[in-house]
Protein backbone atom coordinates (compact mmCIF):
# COMPACT_ATOMS: atom_id res chain seq x y z
CA UNK A 1 0.00 0.00 0.00
CA UNK A 2 2.74 2.21 0.89
CA UNK A 3 4.71 1.39 -2.61
CA UNK A 4 1.45 2.15 -4.35
CA UNK A 5 0.97 5.58 -2.61
CA UNK A 6 4.68 6.50 -3.74
CA UNK A 7 4.12 5.98 -7.19
CA UNK A 8 0.79 7.28 -7.42
CA UNK A 9 2.00 10.79 -6.07
CA UNK A 10 5.18 10.50 -8.63
CA UNK A 11 2.15 10.35 -11.12
CA UNK A 12 0.27 12.70 -9.58
CA UNK A 13 2.43 15.31 -8.76
CA UNK A 14 4.64 14.77 -11.96
CA UNK A 15 1.51 15.10 -14.26
CA UNK A 16 0.79 18.35 -12.65
CA UNK A 17 4.29 19.87 -13.33
CA UNK A 18 4.07 18.78 -16.66
CA UNK A 19 0.42 20.46 -16.98
CA UNK A 20 2.23 23.81 -15.79
CA UNK A 21 4.13 23.62 -18.62
CA UNK A 22 1.24 22.40 -21.26
CA UNK A 23 -0.50 25.57 -20.01
CA UNK A 24 2.70 27.43 -21.07
CA UNK A 25 2.32 25.64 -24.26
CA UNK A 26 -1.29 26.43 -25.12
CA UNK A 27 -1.81 30.06 -23.54
CA UNK A 28 1.66 31.77 -24.85
CA UNK A 29 3.73 32.09 -27.29
CA UNK A 30 6.63 30.20 -25.71
CA UNK A 31 8.69 27.60 -27.56
CA UNK A 32 9.70 24.43 -25.65
CA UNK A 33 13.37 25.61 -25.65
CA UNK A 34 12.20 28.40 -23.51
CA UNK A 35 9.88 26.40 -21.26
CA UNK A 36 12.63 23.78 -20.63
CA UNK A 37 15.12 27.05 -19.42
CA UNK A 38 12.32 28.21 -17.60
CA UNK A 39 11.78 25.11 -16.14
CA UNK A 40 15.51 25.27 -15.11
CA UNK A 41 16.13 28.47 -13.40
CA UNK A 42 12.30 27.91 -11.71
CA UNK A 43 13.68 25.00 -10.22
CA UNK A 44 16.82 26.71 -9.12
CA UNK A 45 15.43 29.58 -7.83
CA UNK A 46 12.44 27.50 -5.56
CA UNK A 47 14.97 25.04 -4.63
CA UNK A 48 17.60 28.23 -3.18
CA UNK A 49 14.05 29.42 -1.33
CA UNK A 50 13.98 26.24 0.09
CA UNK A 51 10.41 25.46 -1.64
CA UNK A 52 11.44 22.81 -3.49
CA UNK A 53 13.23 20.31 -1.53
CA UNK A 54 9.64 19.54 0.27
CA UNK A 55 8.02 18.35 -2.63
CA UNK A 56 11.22 16.03 -3.34
CA UNK A 57 10.98 14.87 0.31
CA UNK A 58 6.86 14.15 -0.75
CA UNK A 59 6.79 13.40 -4.63
CA UNK A 60 10.41 11.85 -4.78
CA UNK A 61 10.71 11.07 -8.73
CA UNK A 62 7.40 12.64 -8.96
CA UNK A 63 9.84 16.20 -8.55
CA UNK A 64 12.84 15.18 -9.45
CA UNK A 65 12.03 13.76 -13.50
CA UNK A 66 10.87 16.83 -14.90
CA UNK A 67 13.33 19.44 -15.62
CA UNK A 68 12.19 21.38 -12.86
CA UNK A 69 14.31 18.38 -10.77
CA UNK A 70 17.70 19.50 -12.72
CA UNK A 71 16.81 22.69 -11.27
CA UNK A 72 17.17 21.61 -7.86
CA UNK A 73 19.65 19.10 -8.55
CA UNK A 74 21.69 22.14 -9.66
CA UNK A 75 20.70 23.96 -6.87
CA UNK A 76 21.54 21.95 -3.94
CA UNK A 77 25.20 20.75 -5.52
CA UNK A 78 25.57 24.65 -5.47
CA UNK A 79 24.64 25.22 -2.02
CA UNK A 80 26.55 21.68 -0.80
CA UNK A 81 29.72 22.41 -2.71
CA UNK A 82 29.21 26.60 -0.35
CA UNK A 83 28.99 24.36 2.95
CA UNK A 84 31.58 21.98 2.00
CA UNK A 85 33.97 24.12 0.05
CA UNK A 86 33.55 27.41 0.24
CA UNK A 87 33.56 29.66 -2.90
CA UNK A 88 35.10 27.14 -5.15
CA UNK A 89 32.75 24.67 -3.99
CA UNK A 90 29.52 27.07 -5.05
CA UNK A 91 30.65 27.15 -8.50
CA UNK A 92 31.45 23.46 -9.00
CA UNK A 93 28.90 22.08 -6.92
CA UNK A 94 25.95 22.23 -9.43
CA UNK A 95 27.94 20.50 -12.41
CA UNK A 96 29.38 17.72 -9.56
CA UNK A 97 25.52 16.66 -8.76
CA UNK A 98 24.58 17.10 -12.20
CA UNK A 99 27.52 15.23 -13.62
CA UNK A 100 25.97 12.07 -14.51
CA UNK A 101 22.69 13.51 -16.49
CA UNK A 102 25.12 15.85 -18.75
CA UNK A 103 27.83 13.20 -19.47
CA UNK A 104 25.30 10.57 -20.16
CA UNK A 105 22.99 13.16 -22.37
CA UNK A 106 26.13 13.82 -24.32
CA UNK A 107 27.35 10.20 -25.06
CA UNK A 108 24.30 9.00 -25.48
CA UNK A 109 22.90 11.66 -27.91
CA UNK A 110 26.26 11.51 -30.01
CA UNK A 111 25.77 7.24 -30.06
CA UNK A 112 22.19 8.39 -31.21
CA UNK A 113 23.15 10.45 -34.27
CA UNK A 114 25.44 8.02 -35.42
CA UNK A 115 23.34 4.94 -35.19
CA UNK A 116 20.17 6.64 -36.62
CA UNK A 117 19.21 7.13 -39.47
CA UNK A 118 16.87 10.75 -39.49
CA UNK A 119 13.26 9.86 -39.14
CA UNK A 120 10.78 11.79 -41.41
CA UNK A 121 8.99 14.57 -39.67
CA UNK A 122 5.06 13.76 -40.21
CA UNK B 1 -6.78 45.25 -38.83
CA UNK B 2 -10.31 46.98 -37.94
CA UNK B 3 -11.40 47.12 -41.53
CA UNK B 4 -10.56 43.24 -42.03
CA UNK B 5 -12.20 42.65 -38.78
CA UNK B 6 -15.64 44.22 -40.35
CA UNK B 7 -15.72 42.95 -42.99
CA UNK B 8 -18.25 40.21 -43.08
CA UNK B 9 -16.56 37.41 -45.02
CA UNK B 10 -13.69 38.00 -43.51
CA UNK B 11 -15.07 37.16 -39.63
CA UNK B 12 -16.75 34.70 -41.00
CA UNK B 13 -13.51 33.25 -42.52
CA UNK B 14 -11.72 33.45 -38.96
CA UNK B 15 -14.79 32.32 -37.25
CA UNK B 16 -13.96 28.96 -39.67
CA UNK B 17 -10.50 28.69 -38.90
CA UNK B 18 -11.26 28.85 -35.04
CA UNK B 19 -13.12 26.16 -35.60
CA UNK B 20 -11.18 24.06 -37.81
CA UNK B 21 -7.64 24.49 -36.04
CA UNK B 22 -6.82 21.37 -33.81
CA UNK B 23 -6.03 21.18 -30.28
CA UNK B 24 -7.94 23.61 -29.99
CA UNK B 25 -9.34 21.58 -27.08
CA UNK B 26 -7.60 22.60 -23.92
CA UNK B 27 -9.01 20.20 -21.60
CA UNK B 28 -7.72 16.89 -23.78
CA UNK B 29 -4.22 18.81 -23.72
CA UNK B 30 -4.38 18.68 -20.17
CA UNK B 31 -5.25 15.22 -19.80
CA UNK B 32 -2.71 14.00 -22.30
CA UNK B 33 -0.30 15.83 -20.75
CA UNK B 34 -1.13 14.73 -17.36
CA UNK B 35 -1.00 10.96 -17.77
CA UNK B 36 2.12 10.69 -19.99
CA UNK B 37 3.79 13.56 -18.20
CA UNK B 38 2.98 11.70 -14.74
CA UNK B 39 3.58 8.03 -16.21
CA UNK B 40 7.18 9.10 -16.61
CA UNK B 41 7.73 10.17 -13.40
CA UNK B 42 6.58 7.16 -12.07
CA UNK B 43 8.64 5.19 -14.73
CA UNK B 44 11.65 7.02 -12.73
CA UNK B 45 10.06 6.18 -9.20
CA UNK B 46 10.46 2.45 -10.25
CA UNK B 47 14.06 3.02 -11.72
CA UNK B 48 14.83 4.23 -8.69
CA UNK B 49 13.61 1.70 -6.51
CA UNK B 50 14.87 -0.92 -8.74
CA UNK B 51 18.14 0.84 -8.29
CA UNK B 52 17.94 1.79 -4.50
CA UNK B 53 16.65 -2.38 -3.21
CA UNK B 54 17.73 -4.48 -6.12
CA UNK B 55 21.02 -3.26 -7.43
CA UNK B 56 22.07 -2.07 -3.71
CA UNK B 57 23.22 1.46 -5.21
CA UNK B 58 23.98 4.07 -1.91
CA UNK B 59 21.86 7.09 -0.88
CA UNK B 60 22.29 9.79 -3.85
CA UNK B 61 23.76 6.96 -6.52
CA UNK B 62 20.17 5.67 -6.92
CA UNK B 63 19.09 9.15 -8.30
CA UNK B 64 21.99 9.13 -10.76
CA UNK B 65 20.82 5.70 -12.04
CA UNK B 66 17.40 6.90 -12.61
CA UNK B 67 18.47 9.95 -14.64
CA UNK B 68 21.17 8.04 -16.46
CA UNK B 69 18.26 5.37 -17.38
CA UNK B 70 15.44 7.53 -18.30
CA UNK B 71 18.05 9.79 -20.34
CA UNK B 72 18.81 6.70 -22.21
CA UNK B 73 15.39 5.79 -22.63
CA UNK B 74 14.22 9.25 -24.38
CA UNK B 75 17.79 8.86 -26.69
CA UNK B 76 16.57 5.63 -27.65
CA UNK B 77 12.53 6.87 -28.05
CA UNK B 78 13.82 9.17 -30.38
CA UNK B 79 16.07 7.72 -32.61
CA UNK B 80 13.74 4.88 -32.86
CA UNK B 81 10.96 7.68 -34.12
CA UNK B 82 8.65 7.03 -31.39
CA UNK B 83 9.54 9.80 -29.20
CA UNK B 84 7.77 12.17 -31.78
CA UNK B 85 4.52 10.56 -31.93
CA UNK B 86 4.53 10.73 -28.09
CA UNK B 87 5.40 14.49 -28.11
CA UNK B 88 3.03 14.80 -30.86
CA UNK B 89 0.16 13.08 -28.40
CA UNK B 90 1.49 14.36 -25.28
CA UNK B 91 2.73 17.90 -25.50
CA UNK B 92 3.96 19.22 -22.56
CA UNK B 93 3.75 15.94 -20.96
CA UNK B 94 6.70 15.01 -23.00
CA UNK B 95 8.48 17.97 -22.89
CA UNK B 96 8.68 18.43 -19.24
CA UNK B 97 10.70 15.37 -18.13
CA UNK B 98 13.89 14.74 -18.28
CA UNK B 99 13.62 12.14 -21.20
CA UNK B 100 12.27 15.47 -23.23
CA UNK B 101 15.58 16.82 -22.27
CA UNK B 102 17.20 13.91 -23.73
CA UNK B 103 15.24 14.29 -26.94
CA UNK B 104 16.10 18.00 -27.21
CA UNK B 105 19.43 17.00 -27.46
CA UNK B 106 19.60 13.90 -29.48
CA UNK B 107 16.60 14.77 -32.05
CA UNK B 108 18.56 18.08 -33.90
CA UNK B 109 21.87 15.87 -33.54
CA UNK B 110 20.32 13.12 -35.63
CA UNK B 111 18.87 15.38 -37.83
CA UNK B 112 21.68 17.33 -38.63
CA UNK B 113 24.47 14.27 -39.17
CA UNK B 114 24.68 15.10 -42.60
CA UNK B 115 26.23 18.51 -41.79
CA UNK B 116 29.05 16.97 -40.38
CA UNK B 117 30.63 15.74 -36.52
CA UNK B 118 31.59 19.02 -35.57
CA UNK B 119 29.11 22.05 -36.38
CA UNK B 120 26.24 19.25 -37.06
CA UNK B 121 26.05 16.55 -34.94
CA UNK B 122 28.74 18.44 -31.64
CA UNK B 123 26.81 21.52 -31.82
CA UNK B 124 23.18 20.34 -32.41
CA UNK B 125 23.61 18.33 -29.51
CA UNK B 126 23.22 21.48 -27.71
CA UNK B 127 20.40 23.63 -29.36
CA UNK B 128 18.36 23.37 -26.61
CA UNK B 129 20.72 22.28 -23.79
CA UNK B 130 23.30 24.62 -24.63
CA UNK B 131 20.11 27.19 -23.30
CA UNK B 132 19.39 24.99 -20.56
CA UNK B 133 22.66 24.62 -19.26
CA UNK B 134 24.03 28.11 -19.37
CA UNK B 135 21.23 29.73 -17.44
CA UNK B 136 20.86 26.47 -14.87
CA UNK B 137 23.71 26.42 -14.51
CA UNK B 138 24.81 30.59 -13.83
CA UNK B 139 21.66 30.39 -12.07
CA UNK B 140 23.25 27.28 -9.53
CA UNK B 141 26.17 29.37 -9.47
CA UNK B 142 24.46 32.88 -7.84
CA UNK B 143 22.27 30.52 -5.66
CA UNK B 144 25.60 29.05 -4.17
CA UNK B 145 27.46 32.16 -4.05
CA UNK B 146 24.40 33.64 -2.41
CA UNK B 147 24.38 31.16 -0.05
CA UNK B 148 27.92 31.62 0.85
CA UNK B 149 27.68 34.81 1.43
CA UNK B 150 24.61 34.34 4.08
CA UNK B 151 27.01 31.95 5.67
CA UNK B 152 29.22 34.47 5.71
CA UNK B 153 27.46 37.23 7.38
CA UNK B 154 25.67 34.77 10.41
Amino acid sequence: MALFLTFLKAFVVGGLICCVGQALLMHTQLTSARILVLFVVSGVALTALGLYKPLVDFAGAGATVPLLGFGYSLAMGAMQGARSSGLLGAVTGGLVRTAAGIASAVVFGLLAALLFKPHAKR
Amino acid sequence: MSKTLKDPTHRRYNRMVKAMTPGSNYLQGYARAFWVGGLICAVGQLLSLFGEKILGLPEGSDAMFTSIALIFLGVLLTGLGVYDDIGRYAGAGSIVPITGFANSMASPAIEFRREGLVLGVGAKLFTVAGPVLVYGLSASIAAGVIYWLMGRLS
